[in-house]
């Protein structure tokens, strides 16, 4: 029924209701998770980031922040080219690390 | 004429700067207002980047001022310049003439129930980076409790903070938040641990690999995003909200324990002796030296010397450097003097 008024749902983070297990499962895979201090170098190489919204500092940060689904959609557009392993100052092994988020995020759904 | 110089301030510059000057002959007076030596230091317990303990540090300082004269649980009643000489009169009745005075006063922490919304003082589980020094060395304070799950650290308390009265950074208390992150996760391991931060300032050596260990290693999670306000739950557990501004969303998070690392201001101790004979400060309360660059230990007044943390924020190593170069423009005061 439309009362002609709707609820948006609160986009506020909030740690205490996340569930750490499974970030924990990731980072025991890819400890390199834990090294990232959000330059952007990633996105701002990234091939596909340009047209489409692509970025796994966004989706690591969303992540950190118990927000699974909404950091699988910054790794949607990901073709796997492996440019931002390029250029992280950090030397994580970035198509590495989204191959596992995917695997570890996409199967405990 | 005498070689007595007046040193202001029995902490670690204090400390290193009287050494170096009695080893190059000058009679050195040394004071100082607690009833021990070490300033801070010696109220800390480690150290970074590497975790030193304090002591180990304070001990060799201490041991080094063998032969000077120093008095303690003393302060400036008066000082004022006699011809060419500053009289100087102590709360022990002693009054001493000295060519050259050097300031090493140091710097007070910001005291951190200013900041209201943070709740220091208030809420029973917030407790300041100075608080959290003296856990460390006695394993005792009823705010931390035994075995907290969540803890968070908010950087620049009074400091960058225009409307606390201090605009500028403080320069060390990134650093000592990284570093006591990580102690409080060695101590807990169960526990998860916040930082709070605006910019991290890991400008020193060894500091970014402090950094990237409480990261990896620690697994300490850095939220950019200065904390708001901080309030108390019925279950005595505080609730701090801050913006997380690296994703743009507002973010709450329940804490067992916050520690709020308090920043540096120029010691009230000090600035009541620079006022007796009209020491110059600058905007942000500390001493003004006669350069920016070149006469970092001078005043504009003749005989006046600075050294540590009087003059701006400053880490132990960078301060016992102040000492030395302080000793060497002592002696070349004297030098061209006499």
């Amino acid at each position: 029924m439309d009362f002609g008024y709707s609820l948006s749902p609160s986009s506020r983070i909030d740690l205490d209701l996340f569930d750490r297990n499974r970030f924990n499962t990731l980072a025991e895979i890819e400890p390199d998770v834990l090294k990232c201090m959000a330059c952007g170098s990633c996105t701002a190489t990234c091939t596909a980031g340009k047209y489409a919204k692509n970025s796994l500092r966004s989706a690591i940060l969303y992540l950190q922040n118990g927000q699974d689904k909404q950091a699988l959609e910054y790794l949607k557009p990901c073709m796997l080219c492996g440019k931002c392993f390029m250029v992280c100052p950090r030397g994580i092994n970035t198509r590495h690390l989204i191959l596992s988020i995917l695997k570890i995020y996409n199967n405990a759904k | 004429m005498n070689k007595n110089v007046m040193v202001i301030g029995g902490g670690p510059c204090g400390l290193e700067a009287s050494a170096q000057l009695h080893k190059m002959g000058y009679n050195v007076i040394l004071i100082e207002k607690e009833k021990q030596l070490g300033g801070h230091l010696a109220k800390w317990d480690r150290l970074f980047p590497e975790g030193i303990e304090a002591k180990e540090v304070l001990q060799p300082l201490v041991d080094n001022i063998n032969g000077v004269k120093y008095f303690l649980d003393t302060e400036v009643v008066s000082i004022n310049l006699l011809d060419k000489e500053y009289n100087v009169i102590l709360s022990n009745g002693i009054t001493v003439l000295s060519k050259a005075v050097l300031m090493t006063s140091g710097f007070d922490l910001f005291p951190a129930e200013k900041k209201e919304e943070y709740g220091y003082g208030i809420y029973d589980r917030v407790i300041t980076n100075a608080d959290l020094e003296k856990f460390f060395a006695t394993g005792k304070d009823p705010r931390v409790v035994e075995n907290p799950k969540r803890i968070g650290f908010v950087h620049c308390v009074g400091s960058r903070d225009e409307k606390a009265g201090n605009r500028y950074c403080s320069k060390v208390c990134c650093a000592t938040a990284v570093k006591q992150a990580c102690e409080m996760k060695a101590l807990f391991p169960d526990a998860e641990i916040f930082c709070f931060y605006m910019d991290l300032r890991m400008f020193g050596r060894g500091y970014e690999d402090m950094y990237l260990k409480a990261q990896k290693d620690y697994g300490i999670r850095f939220i950019r995003g200065r904390v708001s306000e901080v309030s108390e739950t019925l279950e005595k557990q505080v609730l701090v909200k801050a913006e997380d501004t690296l994703s743009g969303k507002p973010l709450k998070v329940t804490l067992d324990l916050l520690v709020l690392m308090a920043g540096m201001q120029n010691a009230k101790s000090g600035i009541r002796i620079g006022e007796m004979i009209s020491m110059k400060r600058s905007d942000d309360g500390f001493f003004t030296t006669k350069g920016s660059i070149l006469s970092l230990q001078e005043c504009d007044k003749a005989g006046i010397f600075y050294a540590g943390a009087c003059t701006g924020p400053k880490t132990l190593p960078d301060t016992l450097n102040e000492a030395r170069a302080a000793a060497v423009s002592i002696h070349n005061y004297f030098n061209k003097e006499n």
